[in-house]
């Protein structure tokens, strides 16, 4: 077998290679090569093939069959040439990491003591790269020894050997600790460097040793070296262009950090010389700017002095004029960590952070566009969204979302005026309408609802809008539903802020049906066209037949999700044409939920009035402070207690099934799919104790029922079931029938409870009652009762008997305690 | 902390790789790829600090290699940044004349020997 080829022959070879092809055939041949020669066991020339075995995995070629056969070799033989010690235990480290052989530590333990140093040193290496927790326990005595070796290149490797020990193993931090005394009495800057590194880890790692430094005044003596570093001359084997061993500067200023943070005391002690670093390091080169930056690091992090923190405030500003683009990125790094605590400094940099945006480098807009979020207050505004929005026009899209979604944060915080808050929406909607986040749109949805005095403005802008181009689904939702609201303003052409253009009916109509036919349109958007047309129904007057065929054509849609929509609205057209005006009509001014309570929203039931607009203070969860107040609270003052719309989830099992829906789904701004979280206040528990599940199949305990009212032939029964999946829910079934000999028409049930409780009060079946009992109104009733107290009710009643107009007050008092306990 | 150090050619071929935190050797390769192609698709004028993933990488251009270092965030991103160019002038000073391919070649040697 020919003597294996050495390591420069087989680089040479490998450069030859002029493809990747190529050289991994030329790498696979030596591999063979070499494991035949492991095989006959060869010793001469293990050496040779160890070498070429660490270039292999040097190049990144999986090289780990030699593993077992180096460990054979390294426990079987005596190290009797260092060159073979060497070049075996590098082997070692490079290839065998993280494995645990036990064997090993016999190994390294006698050749941690052996007589040459550099075997001593490898053995140190090789242990901190890759022994075991196991491994590192056993020997970090012997580790612990060489520190205090007086053999400068030993210390600095057992130091390094001690880091990795304590990263796998911290529990032993404590065995080093009497080690650092003496430490940085050094004078050779690779042991300074070393123990730097290694009081490093341990602050890091353990408070109890981060305070014990600062008592033994470590903060004085790094002073001193650094001091000495900073002031000695010229010295030619520390020197990196101009400046004394900068990385042993670097390291200390870190240690100096971790010394100072929230620390006052050591604080005080290294002011002098952050302030002196700051001004005397040269700036010409980079090796200064890498330490100016770590000093600014330091003195943000620390309890520093207000000048020192103005000081290093400048410093950033000046990198930022820099030309160069590291030193550029690397100020606006430091500057967004310390945006929050030093504000007004940061602002006045603020016109070379907005030209920054408009910088070539990726990394460096991204910071630029964070930092200017960070910088938007009141005062300017203005200005910084007219840059912003520039930005948003020209990033990249990776940005788009982000910048977007800032921008909304930041016109709601800080917006001069509504227009202007509309107008910043507006814009981004259309530069990057589809980036824009899906919570979005309802947020927008709810404010343009709030600024009741722009509705016409904005539905004008938003029809121009989508004029030209429906593609961007995030602003097609918008307009649809704006449109769909306040197409009466946009036909009728009353508009104070702009030129009113001249619209008619049929061309809104034409936009919505283009918006529901287009192959851009995703299936919400097109939910929500269509819902708009419905709306449109009642606001326009002359295209409602044309409406009408649309919404009948979808009822056939193959998506489930419009053809539900249209079945039901051809339902209101046909079956329920009296209620669509009232369904249809205004939504009224969104609150936004606050966790601390609902606020309501007032709105009776099946009544063709406008809404009333009435939001009672949330009802506060104090105790009742006397059964009789709470009574006299109820209808005082001719507010009725909240009755709240019904939920948009169930299907009960009665006629009023589809209104339900109907009513659930224009309440929750039309897109059910996506259920957005309710943005009509309701209370989320109501809610919970409804579950997709029908409302009726609790088990009705045999809770007897009462008859809660029963005058001039009008009768009120109520039956009870309690909720199975939330125990203060009491479901009550009212129905009424009358024994006179005439229908009483128009009928309508109120009902008020004391504050402690509260009301869902859903539609009632119809709203005659027809004479001789010969039918009943059904009506659900749903009370929440967390405190478990008695149920009481107070009721009104109005309906059409006989020509004229009744209406009677009642209380109930009778019920049974099983519906309230 | 440095995570790792690598060297590439302009060819993405990795010429030298030192890896300071335990990395499967199947999903080095796969590093190194997305490492070097990163690097590779930034022009002159453009900052020499990448964020890639969770980490930063910084990287410096000496004729047709590339010297890669992988750092996580507690690093000061400038020292490491003259750390690569100190390292290669050592280089350069040992070996007294460094040459692209003479780096590896070298570097190997230096090793071994």
């Amino acid at each position: 077998m020919p003597a294996p080829i050495r390591l420069r022959e087989l680089i040479r070879t490998i450069r030859t290679a002029r493809t990747q092809a190529e050289e991994r055939e030329m790498i696979q041949k030596e591999c063979a090569a070499i494991r035949s020669s492991f095989r006959e066991e060869d010793n001469t020339y293990r050496c040779r093939n160890v070498a070429k075995l660490l270039y292999m995995h040097m190049l990144g070629y999986p090289a780990h069959f030699g593993q077992l056969r180096i460990c054979r070799v390294l426990l079987g033989q005596e190290c009797s040439c260092s060159d073979d010690c060497r070049c075996l235990f590098l082997c070692v480290q490079v290839l065998c990491v993280h494995t645990d052989w036990v064997f090993f530590f016999v190994l390294f333990y006698s050749d941690l003591n052996h007589s040459t140093q550099y075997v001593q040193g490898l053995a140190l290496c090789t242990l901190g790269c890759m022994g075991s927790s196991e491994m590192c326990r056993d020997l970090a005595g012997e580790v612990e020894k060489l520190l205090k070796t007086s053999n400068s290149y030993l210390r600095k490797k057992a130091a390094l050997c001690a880091v990795h020990v304590i990263r796998k193993v911290p529990e032993l931090m404590e065995m080093f600790l009497p080690a650092t005394k003496n430490l940085l009495n050094e004078k050779n800057h690779g042991v300074l460097h070393t123990s730097v590194v290694l009081l490093t880890e341990m602050c890091e790692r353990s408070p109890d040793m981060l305070a014990h430094f600062r008592k033994v005044s470590l903060v004085p003596q790094l002073v001193r070296i650094l001091k000495n570093l900073i002031m000695s001359g010229y010295s030619p084997e520390h020197d990196v262009s101009g400046i004394s061993d900068p990385f042993l500067q670097v390291r200390i200023l870190r240690l100096l950090r971790i010394l100072g943070r929230n620390d006052d005391d050591s604080s005080e002690a290294m002011n002098d010389i952050l302030a002196q670093v700051a001004t005397n390091t040269e700036t010409s080169k980079n090796v200064g700017n890498a330490i100016l930056y770590e000093t600014v690091l330091t003195i943000m992090d620390i309890k520093s002095e207000s000048g020192l923190r103005v000081l290093a405030i400048n410093i950033l500003g000046r990198f930022l004029l820099n030309n160069d683009k590291n030193i550029r990125y690397v100020a606006l790094t430091s500057l967004l960590k310390t945006v929050q605590t030093d504000h007004n400094a940061v602002q006045r940099h603020r016109s070379t952070i907005v030209d920054c945006l408009k910088d070539l480098d990726v990394s460096i807009k991204r910071r630029a566009m964070e930092l200017s979020f960070a910088l938007v207050n009141g005062n300017n505004v203005r200005g910084m969204m007219k840059e912003l929005l520039y930005f948003l026009d020209s990033c990249e899209p990776e940005f788009k979302a982000d910048c977007a979604s800032g921008i909304f944060l930041a016109a709601e915080k800080y917006a001069p005026s509504k227009r202007w808050h509309i107008d910043t929406i507006m814009r981004v909607l259309t530069t990057a309408g589809s980036y824009v986040r899906d919570d979005a749109v309802p947020n927008l949805i709810q404010l343009i609802t709030n600024s009741v005095e722009m509705h016409a403005y904005t539905v004008q802008r938003l029809y121009k809008a989508i004029l030209g181009d429906y593609s961007q689904q995030p602003l097609v939702q918008v307009a649809s539903w704006c449109i769909g609201e306040y197409g009466d303003l946009l036909v009728s052409g009353q508009c104070e802020e702009e030129e009113p253009i001249q619209v008619t009916e049929d061309e809104v109509l034409d936009i919505l049906e283009s918006v529901l036919i287009s192959n851009m349109s995703a299936s919400v958007t097109r939910g929500y066209a269509l819902t708009a047309i419905m709306k449109l129904s009642t606001r326009f007057t002359c295209t409602v037949n044309r409406i009408k065929k649309v919404v009948s054509i979808y009822g056939s849609s193959i998506d489930v999700e419009l053809q539900q929509r249209a079945v039901e609205y051809n339902a209101l057209f046909k079956k329920y044409d009296h209620m669509r005006p009232a369904l249809l009509e205004r939504m009224p001014v969104m609150e936004k939920v606050t966790t601390n309570g609902p606020t309501e929203i007032v709105q009776t039931n099946g009544e063709t009035e406008p809404a009333v607009l009435e939001t009672k203070p949330p009802p506060s969860a104090l105790p009742p402070a006397g059964q009789a107040n709470d009574l006299l609270d109820l209808l005082g003052g001719s507010d009725i207690t909240p009755v709240i719309p019904t939920a948009p989830t169930s299907k009960p099992a009665f006629a009023g099934g589809e209104l339900l829906d109907l009513l659930g789904d224009l309440n929750l701004t039309g897109s059910p799919v996506s259920a957005p979280a309710p943005q009509i206040a309701q209370p989320p528990f109501l809610l919970d104790g409804l579950p997709a599940q029908p409302l009726f199949n609790d088990i009705a305990a045999g809770i007897p029922s009462i008859t809660a009212y029963n005058k001039n032939g009008l009768k009120i029964d109520f039956t009870f079931e309690r909720s199975n999946t939330n125990p203060s829910v009491t479901v009550i079934t009212i129905q009424a029938s009358n024994s006179t000999e005439q229908d009483m028409t128009d009928f309508v049930f109120q009902a008020a409870v004391p504050k402690t409780f509260q009301l869902q009060l859903l539609s009632p079946s119809s709203s005659v009652i027809p004479a001789f009992n010969s039918g009943t109104i059904t009506q659900v009733i749903k009370v929440l009762n967390p405190q478990k107290q008695q149920l009481r009710m107070r009721i009104k009643l109005t309906y059409n008997h006989k020509g004229s107009a009744m209406q009677d007050l009642a209380e109930v008092n009778n019920f049974p305690p099983q519906s309230w306990q | 902390m440095i995570k790792f150090f690598l060297m590439v050619n302009k060819q993405g071929q990795t010429r030298l790789s030192r890896y300071y935190e335990h990395v499967e050797i199947n999903k080095r390769t796969m590093l190194e790829a997305e490492v070097i192609k990163s690097c590779l698709s930034r022009s002159k004028d453009q900052c020499s600090f990448i964020e890639y993933k969770d980490f930063k990488l910084v990287y410096r251009q000496y004729a047709a290699l590339f010297v890669v270092v992988g750092i996580n965030e507690t690093e000061n991103e400038m020292a490491v940044y003259e750390l690569i160019h100190n390292f290669v002038e050592v280089l350069d000073k040992y070996f007294s004349r460094v040459v692209r391919h003479s780096i590896c070649y070298e570097i190997a040697s230096f090793k071994t020997s």
